[in-house]
């Protein structure tokens, strides 16, 4: 009887499915929205809608249909589901992922088979340097820019002597190397930790030994709430301060991590307070759309979106027009929720960076405040390599 | 020196944590025969009701009793349901449905919290740290775990050698058959052990909630490194359990602490930290390797 | 109907229906089944692989992914050194990249087979739940190794710059991978039927019954095992150089231990101890992540469930299903 119930439902959702309205363009969205990461993806997702329905459901006067799927966190399945946009659905823009291993899988292949992508997130170095491409934008940052930006204040305070972790993994390496990239001062330390790890007591017991003036930390996800509990339980956080990207103080991550974040500094290219016109829109819609206050992901998620329609607005909705629609994306005529913003040679964004610190707002929740703007028109490291 | 100290009590602590894990699925193991995957979802579930009843009440002595017994209901309704099927049945059915039952936990999570992760404070009343040793202050709310995994571990001890109900469950795990031919309910007898593991299972996801992140899939870490010290210690075995659940969080704590730095004697710095780190996480994966090669049915194997 | 009878027919259908494939995708304008057929078949030969020491040697490994992704590896390690022009090894013999298929495929099944013989050799010596937990500590500790192998991408893994070349075929070309997928497949079944039915075959199905039995009958059971393992573990590696072409990226999610585990419930699904019934499960586990996911973000919810039915409601799986109730499979 259950099994009957099972299919019935499934047959349902597939004649919902087919029902919906052909559009005119179609944009593929390949995500994380399970595993424990699934909330990034969400993010992404939400502020993409939130652009098209700004519109109407249209992005540059067009009406648009956005597949939305999730890749698992698993390379495997984000190449599939992209074979699937491109060969079935006549895909001719993808956007959404994620993490740089899923990236790194799947945009290669796209590329070269004509499809525009448009990173609302991963920027690993490969695909800024060498491994760049007509086809493949970047709205986010390259990987390494929110490290860089954390290193030059960090210098600028002064600070001599720091201890860095990071995971066992390249973007883990890459955050260090970016760190160092900018920050002048001796190292006290440089550890990685195992991928996914959640206790950090040996390591942080090392750090006490090590007595460093600061701390440089990029764990993403679940394990930065768990390093930055922890570092607060040790009794560290009032002894030596912390310093990150904000990938560790987006605004639902802080609420798991609680009064152990607060006065943090973290290095990022966007913030709720930038105040610019595009920005205060964006999140007085959001809010009022899903009850919440978007995180940078969403504001990238976003922004994406809106570039995606400037470009679809220039080609008249003609996106066969590859041609056509990479020069009216590599413009970028568009207001970026963070400020100014255009691409570089190799269409990843120059931008400003700021430093942000996170307080605790008057109704008990966390929120950052921008603190300064450590980085004018800042390009990144890898452009150099790119040969397009 | 003093490193040295804090770093075996990490280790210690870690180890605590993991038995607490480990003395649910070992036991369920051993009466029941029953490989459990989904051991981890009930630690998950004791994290977020731990989380949500905290949050909502302000107490951590409500939260730890809902944890406690939300974890222990699941359990007793997932045994009614479905795992009760299941112990006449090859080991791999088992592990399929309760690899069935781990999609379904996660994807429920996400569906009744959200996908972000949750918060949850440590209690006023251990936040600050202690000084034991002059020189090393250390969490009070680790030593906590500590003490805690402990006193179950004690009190485990009376339970099966000393109470009627352990000697049933001893009479249980060594001939089922005899245990019902002299009158003991054996159905009731199963649920109840289930009920007590998937209890423990909570009362780990709720001493793990104030450490770590609270969220879907938080129990898949844990339940690999668990079956890993139910194995070395010898499957059915808690006082195996116990033993290799210490030696596990010490090798895994000081693997982490010193081999970089031991590397660092022999290698250039850069190749050193990589290396070490890789090494250390496999450091359980080896010990567990060379412990069964010694030992092919782990350090205390229960009798057949 | 008798269940030879239904056994072959299932055989026929099954065959025809897989051979026809890429035309029929054709003809339903649906193109790229056949690159997910394809996906299904890769999977498929790695489970009648772990079937192979699993559902006739009683042999349960929770590592079986740590020789598929070695396969993967060996394909992917040759094919960038190939692209990048930087040679493997130097020395007094250096060895070179490569992007030939007729190189790097039965490297890959090779050193998975030595990799097989290595890590069953130790494990052998254990049995039952140990046996389960010991190949997984070896899988773990491979999955570590690739993880932070930073010369070819550590946990961002590799990309491919194209699929291998096979002989003059154009392995680009999503029809012509599907065949020689297909045919990879075949070969592998008929290998395994072969072996299943040999001498050989009946000492390990004799192992899983009683090995007390077989040793006092004079069989060396250690060796025979552990031959079955290696073969085994060269049919993942085949279906890892497979995976690698067809995803034209590697990566150490490969060898992970979640990886293993799937490998594990597809077998279960279609049926242990049978050939059918591994790309069978293949077949209904990839296409039931896929449909759901595209019709609910929370597949998980309903794939859960589903797979306790399964267990629950049959007795050998899918395959067990189609032949029909009271049988023993076989």
């Amino acid at each position: 009887m259950m099994r009957r119930t099972k299919i019935t439902t499934l047959l349902a959702l597939l004649c919902v499915h087919g029902a919906v309205a052909a559009a005119d363009v179609k944009i593929g969205m390949i995500t994380t929205l399970s595993t424990k990461a699934g909330y990034l993806g969400e993010e992404i997702r939400d502020g993409f809608r939130l652009a098209m329905d700004r519109e109407g459901g249209k992005l540059g006067g067009v009406t648009v249909e956005l597949l939305v799927e999730d890749d698992g966190r698993k390379p495997e399945r984000g190449k599939q589901i992209s074979e699937r946009y491109i060969k079935r659905e006549n895909i001719k823009i993808i956007t959404g992922i994620v993490f740089s291993n899923v990236a790194m899988a799947v945009v290669p292949k796209v590329v070269r088979s004509d499809v525009i992508y448009v990173s609302p997130n991963a920027g690993p170095s490969q695909l800024a340097g060498k491994g760049c491409h007509e086809n493949y934008f970047n709205v986010a940052w390259q990987n390494d820019n929110l490290h860089e930006v954390t290193g030059k204040f960090v210098t600028d305070q002064g600070f001599a002597n720091v201890y860095m972790l990071a995971p066992n993994y390249p973007a883990g390496k890459d955050s260090l190397a970016g760190f160092k990239r900018y920050y002048k001062g001796g190292i006290s330390g440089e550890v990685y930790t195992k991928l996914g790890q959640s206790d950090y007591s040996a390591e942080l017991a090392a750090l006490r030994a090590a007595k460093p003036d600061a701390v440089f930390f990029f764990l993403p996800g679940g394990m930065g709430i768990n390093f930055l509990k922890q570092y607060s339980q040790a009794g560290l956080s009032s002894e030596i301060p912390v310093f990150g990207p904000a990938f560790s103080f987006d605004e639902r991550l802080l609420k798991a991590v609680g009064d152990a974040a607060v006065g943090v500094h973290n290095g990022s290219q966007w913030n709720r307070d930038l105040d610019n016109g595009a920005n205060g829109e964006f999140v007085a819609a959001f809010h009022a759309a899903y009850g919440r206050y978007p995180t940078l992901y969403a504001s990238q998620g976003y922004d994406a979106a809106r570039l995606i329609g400037s470009a679809i607005a220039a080609v008249g909705g003609n996106i066969s027009d590859t041609k056509g629609l990479r020069s009216a994306l590599r413009a970028a005529k568009f207001d970026s929720v963070r400020g100014d913003f255009r691409f570089g040679p190799n269409q990843h964004p120059i931008q400003d960076l700021y430093v942000r610190k996170v307080v605790k707002s008057a109704d008990g929740s966390f929120t950052n405040r921008t603190v300064k703007k450590v980085f004018t028109n800042h390009a990144d490291a890898y452009a150099k390599d790119c040969k397009m | 020196m003093l490193l040295l100290v804090e770093q075996v009590l990490n280790g210690l602590q870690l180890g605590v944590m993991l038995f607490l894990m480990a003395a649910g699925l070992t036991l369920v193991f051993g009466i029941m025969r029953l490989i459990n995957l989904a051991h981890g979802s009930m630690y998950m579930l004791g994290a977020f009701v731990a989380a949500t009843v905290t949050a909502a009440s302000g107490s951590f002595m409500l939260g730890l009793l809902a944890a406690v017994a939300a974890a222990a209901l699941v359990g007793l309704l997932v045994e009614l349901v479905v795992l009760r099927r299941l112990y006449p049945r090859d080991h791999l059915d088992q592990v399929l449905a309760t690899f069935g039952l781990i999609l379904f936990f996660n994807a429920l999570v996400q569906i009744v919290w959200g996908r972000q992760p949750l918060f949850m404070d440590v209690p006023e009343a251990l936040s600050g740290s202690v000084e034991m040793i002059p020189g090393v202050p250390y969490p009070a709310f680790r030593l906590a775990i500590i003490a805690t995994g402990l006193t179950v571990a004690g009190l485990l001890y009376l339970l099966i050698g000393r109470t009627r109900l352990g000697m049933q469950i001893r009479a249980a795990a060594s001939n089922r058959d005899m245990a019902e031919a002299v009158g003991i309910d054996t159905r009731m007898l199963y649920s109840l052990v289930f009920a007590l593991g998937a209890g423990l299972a909570g009362l780990a996801g709720l001493m793990a909630a104030p450490i770590l992140a609270v969220e879907s899939g938080m129990g898949e870490s844990i339940l690999i490194e668990t079956f890993v010290v139910i194995v070395i210690g010898g499957l059915g075995s808690i006082r195996g359990a116990f033993l290799a659940a210490l030696l596990v969080g010490l090798v895994d704590t000081l693997g982490r602490a010193f081999l970089p730095t031991l590397l660092r004697l022999f290698l250039p710095a850069a190749t050193a930290d990589g290396a070490g780190a890789s090494l250390a996480s496999m450091g359980i994966y080896i010990l567990m390797a060379a412990v069964l090669l010694w030992r092919p049915r782990g350090l205390f194997p229960a009798p057949a | 109907m008798k269940l030879s009878a239904r056994k072959r027919l299932l055989w026929y259908v099954g065959g025809a229906l897989l051979a026809l494939l890429p035309p029929l995708a054709g003809l339903a304008d649906e193109p790229f089944m056949v690159s997910l057929a394809s996906r299904i078949l890769i999977y498929a030969i790695a489970a009648v692989s772990l079937d192979l020491i699993l559902g006739f040697g009683a042999m349960v490994s929770l590592g079986h992914a740590a020789f598929f992704g070695a396969g993967a590896y060996v394909v992917g390690i040759l094919a960038f050194h190939a692209f990048e022009g930087v040679p493997l090894a130097s020395g007094p013999i250096p060895v070179s990249g490569t992007n030939n298929a007729l190189v790097s495929w039965p490297l890959a099944v090779i050193v998975s087979a030595l990799l097989a013989t290595v890590i069953g050799a130790l494990s052998l010596r254990t049995s039952g739940i140990h046996f389960i937990m010991i190949t997984l500590a070896f899988a773990q500790m491979l999955f570590y190794f690739f993880d932070s192998l930073e010369a070819y991408g550590g946990d961002d893994g590799l990309s491919l710059w194209s699929r291998n070349d096979l002989a003059g075929l154009d392995l680009g070309d999503d029809t012509t991978f599907y065949y020689v997928c297909l045919g990879s497949l075949a070969m592998f079944m008929l290998i395994c039927q072969r072996l299943v039915n040999s001498r050989f075959g009946m000492v390990i199905r004799g192992c899983a019954q009683n090995e007390r039995r077989m040793r006092a009958l004079g069989f060396p059971t250690y060796r025979y095992k552990l031959l079955c393992f290696a073969i085994a573990g060269a049919g993942a590696g085949l279906a890892g150089a497979l995976i690698a072409n067809q995803t034209e990226y590697v990566s150490p999610g490969l060898l992970h231990w979640t990886r293993s585990g799937e490998l594990l419930v597809m077998v279960i699904l279609g049926g242990m101890g049978t050939l059918i019934g591994p790309v069978l499960g293949a077949a209904v586990l990839l296409l039931g992540e896929d449909l759901l996911a595209i019709f609910t973000e929370h597949w998980q919810l309903y794939l859960g469930p589903l797979l306790i039915l399964v267990v629950l409601t049959t007795r050998r799986g899918v395959y067990g299903l189609l032949l029909g109730r009271g049988n023993d499979g076989g």
